[in-house]
């Protein structure tokens, strides 16, 4: 019992071996309210550069309530307050003085795909564009590259200048993806990506998360045990506005968990 | 099993006295339309030529054409537009997309709810007030227009408001969440997709401008001026009030001037009505999401 202990909190700390790799986000005794009522409190954790950091629990646990905190979105309800320190590459965030230029850092994927009313080709050269790139060849390169990751190249490569909302839904949250890539984001957030996407999608937009792994911080949301099983390096479990653990994906799945109600969710015998 | 019980006879025969009932209240609505239109080209419709458009009254108005007073509205609206249009576009933008729900911005629109309401001549006077009196502009096109520009601004506002709610949510919140400024989401986003909206809105301000009578009465438009206008601070003739002159001040008007000016008046409405509904149709089989 107590090594079982010791081992969980090795998982949570930077000097386990496995996860040697520097800190990316550090999250203390945050607490998110809407008008009052808390959505979430005293979460802590940290996320670590490279890796796949899966959040999983049911329904208004307060899942997309963290990820909108950690990029600022709160600033556009004024009905949410949130306390506690959010670090991101050791930056405090809420007193960052220039927001934008931390959303641009951080690619978000929505659950349901949102393609905004451009073309394929202006969804994604969107974000440079944002950031002042106008040559036509730039854009070109960019925009050929982040579809590829995306994996949807092939399939759009010859109407690139059709409108992205006509897309199927599964090609059209890969387009999302394609268009957060196109920020070179430092962190890849993802809001239960899959819930309007088949089956053969979710796997390899999967397959692509393993790989833009390399190259990016991800946490991915999901409300798929297996999916965060697959795909997540470490998880946290929330439930009802509690972070009730993190620890290494495998040991949660594998029964070492500090907590019971872990073990219960994710044998899925509630939520 | 499916005979009819004689409670679904009566129900079937109360539907159809109810369907016919409506037929016919839709019916009365159009036939004040068709009257209007089918007298209007009766009697006016004889006199409409190039000639009758582009040559100035005679006579003391009881014969020649129409052209100052055609020039004359053609210039307070566009005039009226220009401003209008820029304030009316602007407000409802920060309406929207700026403002958050609060006290400011709930009196902000119960003014614009209020200003809707207020009845034409009074903004006529406002106009000669203001415009003609406190600003000095004189009875001028200036002052007309603005008049007119005031009268319409809720009409602008609450249209281009309608056409940027239309725009979903969630398109916004994908450009936030990106690093896009609000102004980079309006301009690359919003506005693209909602400008048809709005330009439709704008064309049925224009149609409603055109016939305005009261507000330009006082302030700008001239019962009868033997020359044209050259510049805003000008007075000048117009359509709708030249029509008011011709069949109620001047006696010995033939009765096919007097109808024909009223033609005109709404052949330019219905015209851009229609482009308006053109517009519409055009979008809507164009609509992105
Ligand atoms: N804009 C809001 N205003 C008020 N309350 C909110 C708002 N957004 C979320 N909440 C509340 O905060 C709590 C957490 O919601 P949140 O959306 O973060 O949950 P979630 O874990 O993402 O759930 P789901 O799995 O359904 O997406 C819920 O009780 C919800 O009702
Ligand atoms: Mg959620």
């Amino acid at each position: 019992m107590v090594d079982m202990n010791v081992n969980l909190a090795a998982a949570n700390k930077i000097e386990d071996p496995a996860f040697a790799a520097p800190v990316k986000l550090s999250v203390s005794d945050l607490t998110i309210r809407y008008g009052g009522t808390p959505a979430l409190s005293g979460v802590n954790l940290e996320v670590r550069q490279h890796e796949i950091f899966g959040i999983i629990g049911p329904p208004n646990a307060g899942k997309t309530s963290f990820l909108k905190t950690l990029n600022r979105m709160d600033t556009f309800n004024t009905n949410m307050s949130v306390e506690g320190e959010i670090l991101f590459n050791g930056l405090n965030v809420q007193n960052l003085k220039n927001i934008y230029a931390l959303r641009s850092r951080i690619g978000v994927v929505f659950p349901l795909p949102v393609g905004l009313p451009l073309t394929i080709y202006e969804n994604v050269a969107l974000s440079p564009r944002l950031r002042g790139i106008k040559r036509k060849s730039e854009l070109d390169v960019i925009v050929e590259r982040c579809l590829s990751r995306a994996a949807l190249w092939d399939e759009v490569k010859d109407r690139l200048d059709s409108l992205g909302s006509l897309l199927s839904g599964g090609q059209q949250q890969r387009l999302t993806i394609a268009r957060a890539l196109s920020q070179e984001p430092d962190l890849l957030m993802l809001d239960e990506f899959s819930i309007a996407v088949d089956p053969v999608t979710t796997m390899r937009i999967e397959d692509v998360l393993k790989e833009l792994k390399h190259d990016m911080t991800i946490i991915l949301v999901t409300n798929l045990v297996q999916q965060a099983r697959r795909l997540a390096d470490r998880t946290a479990f929330f439930l009802e506005g509690e972070c009730v653990e993190v620890g290494v994906t495998e040991d949660l799945f594998t029964g070492e968990v500090q907590d019971q109600r872990t073990r219960d969710y994710v044998e899925g015998k509630f939520g | 099993m499916f005979a009819e019980s004689a409670l679904n006879v009566r129900n079937k025969r109360v539907q159809n006295l109810f369907r016919i009932l409506f037929l016919m209240m839709t019916v009365l609505l159009i036939i004040p339309v068709v009257i209007i239109l089918a007298t209007l080209i009766a009697k006016g419709g004889s006199i409409i030529s190039i000639d009758f458009l582009f040559t100035d009254p005679t006579n003391g108005m009881t014969a020649g054409g129409i052209f100052p007073a055609l020039l004359g509205t053609v210039w307070i609206v566009a005039v009226a537009l220009l401003a209008s249009v820029p304030l009316g576009v602007a407000a409802a933008i920060y309406l929207n997309e700026y403002a958050g729900d609060n006290w400011f911005t709930r009196i902000i629109q119960l003014a614009i709810i209020n200003l809707a309401g207020v009845p034409s001549i009074v903004h006529a006077l406002f106009g000669v007030g203001a415009f003609v009196i406190f600003f000095g502009f004189g009875t001028s096109i200036l002052a007309a227009s603005l008049t007119l520009a005031i009268m319409t601004l809720p009409v602008v506002i609450v249209s281009t408001r309608e056409s940027l709610r239309a725009v979903p949510q969630a398109f916004r919140e994908a450009c936030w969440n990106m690093g896009a400024t609000r102004w980079q989401t309006i301009r690359r986003v919003v506005l693209p997709n909602a400008v048809s909206g709005i330009l439709t809105g704008v064309i049925l301000e224009v149609s409603r401008t055109t016939g305005e009578t009261a507000p330009i009465m006082f302030t700008g438009a001239a019962f009868f001026l033997p020359f044209l206008p050259q510049g805003v601070f000008d007075q000048t003739m117009a359509l709708s009030l030249h029509l008011f002159v011709v069949a109620t001040q001047v006696p010995g008007v033939p009765d096919n001037l007097a109808f024909g000016v009223a033609l005109v008046l709404i052949a330019m409405v219905l015209l851009m009505n229609s482009i308006s509904i053109a517009f519409r149709m055009y979008l809507r089989g164009k609509k992105k999401w």
